[in-house]
């Protein structure tokens, strides 16, 4: 009996383990994205949409979360945010040359953090 | 979860006339404003909020678009006290009236059925000119107005509003809210109006107004699950409405049948039975199901003088819709598939003229938005119907931001509806007119289903004149009738004929708007409109008749700042200005009871004062057609109502006079 219930306790183990390796189609995740006005918000979410696997993609001005869902088959957080970087806006983790940035229209200048 | 609210009630239900969008429309909500244009949203749509609707003394959802410039509001004949809408330039047999997205003006209801939507239960409407979404269905011509009603869970333990005006109506109207559990909420409307005594302003021995009474009852329940991304609505409703008009002497139970008096009754029973059921996927907020049902019967009982009329009608709507995304969020769907059952029990004087429609529908819409400045909704729809045939209804919608505060839109589409030629028209059974239907190879009363292509441009810029608010912009549309079941009073003042479209009928309408932040907390809304109603009558070509070729609107609102305990002070002023009409020919009637070819332009002036004394107490007062305004023959042939001149029907001008009306609401929050 006891067997048994090792085996089943392995059993489920192993499939959380496998749950856990298996990658998500409708991955949530929420990231900072510095920028402005309207028109950040409509080039973050543009470039993030570049992004094939991107699903949804919504950018609030006031907070500056990036909200994301994403097919982790796909593609992954950091190559979203390598392309909004590209377009000229800094993330976490990427941020973005200063050509682009400066390429910006002014009223999109966001203050960078150092 | 809190992020599902707002996509649950959107995506599913509320508010917006084109299911793929109903997040933006939400968000434009939280600013108070009381008619919000969207620079987003893909369709000519404007929202009409609950700010809004209290501006004019409105009663019913027929009296909520006065402050509106896109809908002209006819007035209240003296007939049935209902006042009629038009948008661009077409009656509400060609626009698509639903409620929460399910059709509720159609058919039976056609003539008085926005009086049966009382404004305090409306939380919100949305108006869409042009062609409207594959949707909800392929009998949208001109437009589709949506009315979105108080919701249980958000809505506030009780109000009650009360209502008295110098042409004798009184309204009540309670509501009550509670919270069953955490997941189930109830509200519970009751309404009842009546008008009760007579009132002939003009001496013509007939009553201005119908003597009215209605009883409105709704109950709905609303479930909402965050957690699972469910919610759903019952709605149970009854509605009882009576109406008594025509000569000041007439007595129901002794002159009833008879030439003594002329009079008329129209009294309508009608009973509604609605569920809904939405569920957004988990972990994919773009992607729910939606599926709607409803039932209704709708039993009019009623004569016009020695002209029996009555329509009983028992329908059955379903809606099963799906909702999703191509890839991202960039490319949306919305398919699905329509049914519907209407048993119609139909008697014309002494002509039985019922039957049964039903039709089966599927439907595709795809929304493509760029995210930035470019969207595009492409739908198609193709449907089976018993009397209409097999056929595909297309749609599209366009918009461009070409510049900044700036929005082109294009929109195309067909509509395809059986009219009602009888419950649309009833108005004319008081008179003399007799009715002759001149084809009968048809399938709906002899005559072919109408078909119409709609087509519309519109452009929107706002900009800043010495640092406030402005915007201007115009639109175009025209409707080009293929067929349609054609209504003809040209002819003989004696008769009205019905047949089909033999050559060309169009209505072009062009309205040009401008509105301004002229001071702080003072907003002036101005706009002029053309409408070129054209119709082949068998007698020649015509402006269609009670159309006025242009019409003028202007719209005043001041408000004081708010206080600290809510005290506020709110004044509104609307104008109209009404160009000469077309009138039906009357050339052949002795000329006492001649009408001139056309009517003459007058203008209109309504205006309201609210006084808020605390966010829970408010009252106001105010008045309609304050010029004082009326028509200067309201009937024709009044004096001998059983003779041949006799025409209670042709109304283009307000019968009733000055009308001050004062009221009050009170809120427990």
């Amino acid at each position: 009996m006891k067997n048994i219930v090792i085996v089943l306790a392995l059993l489920l183990a192993g499939f959380t383990a496998n749950a856990q390796v298996k990658k998500n189609k409708n991955a949530k995740f929420v990231t900072e994205v510095n920028g402005n006005c309207e028109q950040c918000q409509r080039r973050i979410q543009k470039a993030a949409f570049g992004v094939a696997g991107v699903k949804s993609a919504v950018w609030n001005i006031e907070t500056h979360q990036l909200s994301l869902i994403l097919n982790e088959e796909k593609c992954t957080p950091l190559d979203v945010k390598k392309a909004i970087a590209k377009a000229g806006h800094d993330t976490d983790e990427v941020k973005a040359i200063t050509e682009n940035y400066e390429k910006l229209p002014s009223c999109c200048l966001y203050v960078r953090e150092k | 979860m809190q992020k599902i609210i707002p996509l649950l009630v959107g995506i599913l239900f509320s508010n917006a006339v084109f299911s793929q969008e109903k997040l933006n429309e939400i968000k434009v909500t939280a600013k108070r404003k009381g008619i919000q244009k969207s620079f987003t949203v893909t369709g000519n749509t404007i929202l009409v909020t609950s700010k809004e609707l209290l501006k004019a003394a409105c009663c019913n959802l027929a009296e909520s678009f006065e402050t509106n410039p896109s809908i002209d509001v006819n007035f209240a004949d003296a007939l049935t006290g209902t006042k009629q809408i038009k948008m661009l330039g077409l009656t509400s047999p060609y626009l698509m009236i639903t409620e929460e997205n399910i059709p509720s003006v159609r058919g039976a209801s056609q003539a008085y059925g926005l009086s049966f939507t009382p404004g305090t239960w409306v939380e919100s409407i949305q108006i869409t000119k042009g062609a409207g979404s594959v949707v909800n269905g392929y009998e949208s011509i001109s437009g589709q107005i949506n009315a979105e009603l108080l919701k249980p869970i958000n809505n506030i333990p009780f109000f009650l509003n009360v209502y008295g005006s110098s042409d004798a109506r009184f309204e009540l109207n309670t509501h009550f809210n509670t919270k069953i559990s955490d997941k189930w909420s109830s509200s519970l409307f009751l309404h009842g109006n009546t008008r009760t005594a007579k009132m002939d302003q003009n001496k013509d021995g007939f009553l201005d107004n119908p003597l009215a009474k209605q009883v409105n009852i709704l109950n709905r329940y609303q479930y909402y699950n965050a957690e699972k991304g469910l919610v759903s609505f019952i709605n149970f409703r009854y509605m009882n409405d009576k109406k008594q008009t025509g000569q000041l002497d007439f007595d129901p139970a002794k002159d009833r049948g008879t030439t003594h008096y002329w009079g008329s009754e129209i009294n309508t029973e009608r009973l509604d039975v609605s569920t809904k059921v939405g569920y957004v996927f988990k972990d994919m907020p773009y992607q729910s199901i939606g599926f709607q049902n409803a039932f209704n019967s709708h039993n009019q009982q009623s004569y016009f003088g020695l002209n029996p009329y009555n329509i009983k009608q028992s329908s059955y709507y379903s809606n099963l819709i799906f909702n999703s995304i191509i890839n991202n969020t960039m490319h949306k769907f919305a398919t699905g598939l329509n049914f519907t059952y209407d048993k119609y029990q139909e008697l014309v004087t002494i002509n039985d003229y019922s039957r049964t429609d039903n039709s089966v529908g599927a439907f595709f819409e795809y929304t493509y938005d760029n995210a930035d400045n470019f969207s595009i909704i492409l739908g198609g729809r193709i449907d089976n119907h018993n009397r209409l045939g097999t056929f595909v209804t297309p749609r599209l919608h366009v918009r461009y931001n070409p510049w900044e505060k700036a929005v082109l839109r294009f929109s195309a589409g067909r509509g395809k509806r059986a009219a009602n030629i009888f419950a649309e028209n009833q108005s004319l059974f008081a008179s003399s007119r007799t009715f002759s239907v001149l084809d009968n190879s048809g399938k709906i009363y002899g005559l072919n289903p109408e078909i119409a292509w709609n087509y519309g441009l519109s452009f929107n810029q706002k900009f800043l004149i010495f640092g406030k608010n402005a915007d201007v912009g115009f639109d175009f549309y025209r409707t080009d009738f293929q067929n349609q079941a054609v209504v003809d009073l040209m002819q003989s003042p004696q008769q009205v004929l019905f047949y089909n479209l033999k050559g060309k009928s169009y209505a072009n309408s062009l309205q040009l708007e401008f509105n301004y932040e002229l001071a702080t907390h003072l907003n002036l809304r101005t706009a002029y409109k053309f409408y070129d109603v054209k119709t082949d009558y068998l007698s020649g070509r015509f402006q269609k008749p009670l159309q006025a070729k242009n019409r003028f609107f202007g719209n005043l609102e001041y408000e004081t700042h708010l206080g600290d305990k809510g005290q506020q002070w709110k004044l509104d002023y609307t104008f109209n200005w009404i160009g000469a009409q077309q009138l039906p020919n009357t050339a052949s009637n002795p000329i006492a009871d001649r009408l001139p070819e056309f009517s003459k332009a007058y203008s209109l002036m309504n205006a309201q004062i609210t006084r808020t004394f605390s966010p829970t107490f408010e009252v106001y007062v105010g008045g309609e057609n304050i010029g004082n305004y009326t028509q200067s023959k309201a009937i024709l042939g009044s004096e001998n109502p059983f003779g041949a001149t006799f025409d209670a029907s042709v109304v283009y001008a307000p019968v009733f006079g000055q009308m001050y009306y004062a009221g009050l609401r009170f809120k427990i929050k």
